[in-house]
């Protein structure tokens, strides 16, 4: 009943006035990063660091979280009516959406991709209220070497799970791993990898690293490719008569089921470090296209509403699901979570099973602007379809140099250096090349945020057990990390040849539309 | 045979949507009138993910159609081009040695005015031959 009671005062912190605005600003331009192709969360998270030092942490984090739920749902409208993910987690919603604008349904896809989310979101959160506390009560009891397995699992899957290449996602993983070791080592007080250079003796802030990898290589990457035609936009509903708008009756039928199984696929697959949304959506589809019978089961490929249904509820869970072990164990498990935790490491916020303790209000105020920010996605998303997409028609030139010229501004405003600037462009052209050569930039930003913490942890647990390594597999909880690590990588295994199999031919061709 | 080749040339700047129906209707009329054959160009910068100046499927098969029904010996220009329309319709113009251009204009608001630069306005200035504006 305490957590109960912790989350109404959390409640009345996030129905202020003042942070019902904060909340209201990052779930438009949550959704609006949503929607812009090579635009995301993490991106606008970064983008935003700087500028949002100058408010209290309560606020900022409100934002941060509204931008992380928007760009769930902003991502489905282009799936649905341009085939043209804003973001990875909704590559999926374009299989069967799509079809369903085409034959001009793009309206209920629209409403079950919304209410979908919706549920899920809402759901979800109710989930994360009641196990983070129980969680943290676990976590205190943890020790160094428990949390270094942890860490091992967090970097292994990001690195190795995510994406196509094993070997690009370490490579891409052990960088950020080196960037994070440059400047003064906490322990001994020496410099490392500073070559002697007194503007690295501080390290180089995650911030510039991030900004350079997601906003100026992903801005050079377009820019080198600029010219892409342009996509046919779906009309929202039937061109014959408005009887198919929205939901039937039937539409409702067939997606509460999928809105549900969503939910608890995306949830747990979130929690654990094993790749955020984008595993849940492929996951939710395959089920919904085996357990769909008959006729709909037909329908699978020309537009199920279950295939939209199903994948949009999952990802917002996952999305959920990322929070628990962030706010409970300091970890993140996506590159969006990795800048809400360096976001917090800014305001002397230390990220871990104390969090809860330390930062109470702070904690329970954000869940509790979750479920605000779901209700305000809900009412704020499908009206405003019409200017999701005019903010498409914004001229690339234009919408990147913005960007360039936001990114540059805050990575001068950090510590108001001219070398920040350097080391943000240098960065960026290293984005732009593992961009163009298929390296992900989310291991490093993640290996870079973790890194130190991984260091501190596994030096304490060496110091403690004096420097045996086998302590580091001493205690049953390690087992189970461990164990589970390597049963992660056998599903894993199984799941990537389910999802290649049903990337064969569709989308190939989403693929080339989204970048 | 050379009075095939002699025929004078119209320009259409097309694009989707009741303006460019009302200027097509208008270009398809002056062809009549003129004994002209019609050049239509529809052309995107393609530096944006959604441009609405630029025509898929569904109206390029209402277009063809109602050229077809029109009756009037013509050409469709669909391209991807890295100038501004308005500098593919006048460039087209040119080469044609066109005798009209017809493209369709429409009430701006002062403020959407002083913002975004008017392929009208560019045609309608530029233009070595006559204008037709046609107000949807």
């Amino acid at each position: 009943m305490d957590n109960f009671n912790m989350l109404m005062e959390g409640f009345a912190t996030a129905a202020q006035p003042i942070y019902l605005l904060y909340a209201l600003f990052g779930v438009f331009i949550g959704t609006a990063v949503g929607v812009l192709p090579g635009i995301g969360p993490a991106m606008t998270v970064a983008l935003l660091m700087p500028i949002t030092y100058s408010l209290e942490p309560t606020a900022a984090m409100i934002v941060f979280a509204g931008i992380y739920y928007g760009g769930m749902y902003g991502g489905s409208t282009t799936s649905i009516l341009l085939n043209t993910p804003g973001e990875s987690a909704s590559i999926v919603t374009a299989l069967e959406g799509n079809k369903m604008a085409k034959a001009g349904r793009g309206a209920a896809a629209l409403a079950t991709a919304a209410i979908g989310s919706f549920i899920a979101g809402t759901i979800a959160t109710v989930l994360l209220t009641f196990l983070a506390p129980v969680i943290v009560d676990f976590a205190i009891n943890l020790g160094p070497v428990d949390f270094v397995a942890l860490m091992v699992v967090a970097f292994l899957t990001i690195g190795a799970l995510l994406g196509g290449s094993i070997l690009r996602g370490m490579a891409s993983l052990v960088l950020g791993l080196f960037i994070g070791l440059i400047g003064v080592d906490d322990t001994t007080a020496q410099q490392r990898y500073t070559f002697g250079f007194p503007g690295l003796t501080d390290g180089i802030d995650v911030v510039l690293v991030a900004v350079g990898l997601f906003a100026v290589g992903e801005a050079l990457y377009v820019a080198a490719r600029m010219r892409k035609g342009p996509v046919e936009v779906m009309s929202m509903g039937s061109s014959s008569g408005n009887s198919a708008k929205w939901m039937s009756k039937d539409d409702w039928k067939r997606s509460w089921k999928p809105w549900l199984r969503g939910t608890f696929i995306g949830f747990p697959i979130g929690t654990v470090p094993a790749g955020g949304a984008d595993v849940s959506t492929f996951l939710s589809y395959a089920t919904e296209r085996k357990l769909a019978k008959g006729k709909n089961k037909k329908q699978f490929g020309h537009g199920a509403i279950e295939g939209v249904a199903g994948p949009e509820a999952a990802n917002n869970a996952a999305a959920a699901g990322v929070l628990v072990p962030l706010l409970t164990l300091g970890i993140p498990t996506t590159a969006t979570a990795a800048m809400m935790l360096t976001a917090f490491q800014r305001y002397q916020i230390q990220p871990g099973p104390l969090l809860m303790e330390t930062n109470g209000a702070l904690v329970w105020a954000l869940i509790a602007s979750l479920y605000i920010g779901n209700l305000m996605l809900l009412i704020l998303n499908l009206p405003l379809v019409g200017l999701w997409v005019k903010i498409l028609q914004i001229p690339r030139p234009y919408l990147y140099s913005g960007i360039l010229v936001f990114g540059a501004l805050g990575a001068y405003s950090l510590n108001f250096a001219t070398l920040d600037v350097v080391i943000l462009l240098v960065i960026g052209i290293l984005g732009f090349f593992m961009r163009q050569y298929g390296y992900p930039v989310a291991p490093m930003v993640v290996a870079m945020i973790l890194g130190p913490m991984f260091e501190v942890q596994l030096r304490r647990g060496l110091q403690i057990s004096q420097n045996d390594v086998s302590a580091l597999v001493s205690t049953p909880f390690t087992w189970v990390v461990y164990g589970a690590l390597v049963l992660m990588f056998v599903a894993s295994f199984f799941i990537k040849r389910a999802q290649k199999k049903m990337e064969s031919a569709p989308l190939e061709q989403i693929e080339e539309n989204s970048q | 045979m050379s009075e095939a080749t002699t025929r004078p040339v119209i320009v259409l700047g097309y694009v989707p949507g009741a303006l460019g129906d009302a200027a097509l209707a208008a270009a398809v009329d002056e062809c009549g009138r003129r004994d002209a054959k019609l050049l239509v160009i529809n052309s995107t910068r393609a530096d944006r993910t959604v441009d609405v100046h630029y025509a898929f499927e569904p109206d390029m098969e209402r277009l063809r159609t109602y050229l077809e029904a029109g009756g009037v010996e013509h050409e469709i220009r669909q391209f991807t081009s890295d100038q501004l329309a308005s500098d593919d319709v006048l460039e087209a113009a040119e080469k044609a040695d066109a005798e009209l251009i017809v493209i369709g204009v429409r009430r701006r608001s002062p403020v959407g005015k002083m913002l975004m630069g008017s392929d009208a306005q560019r045609i309608l200035l530029q233009a070595e031959c006559n204008v037709l504006a046609v107000k949807a």
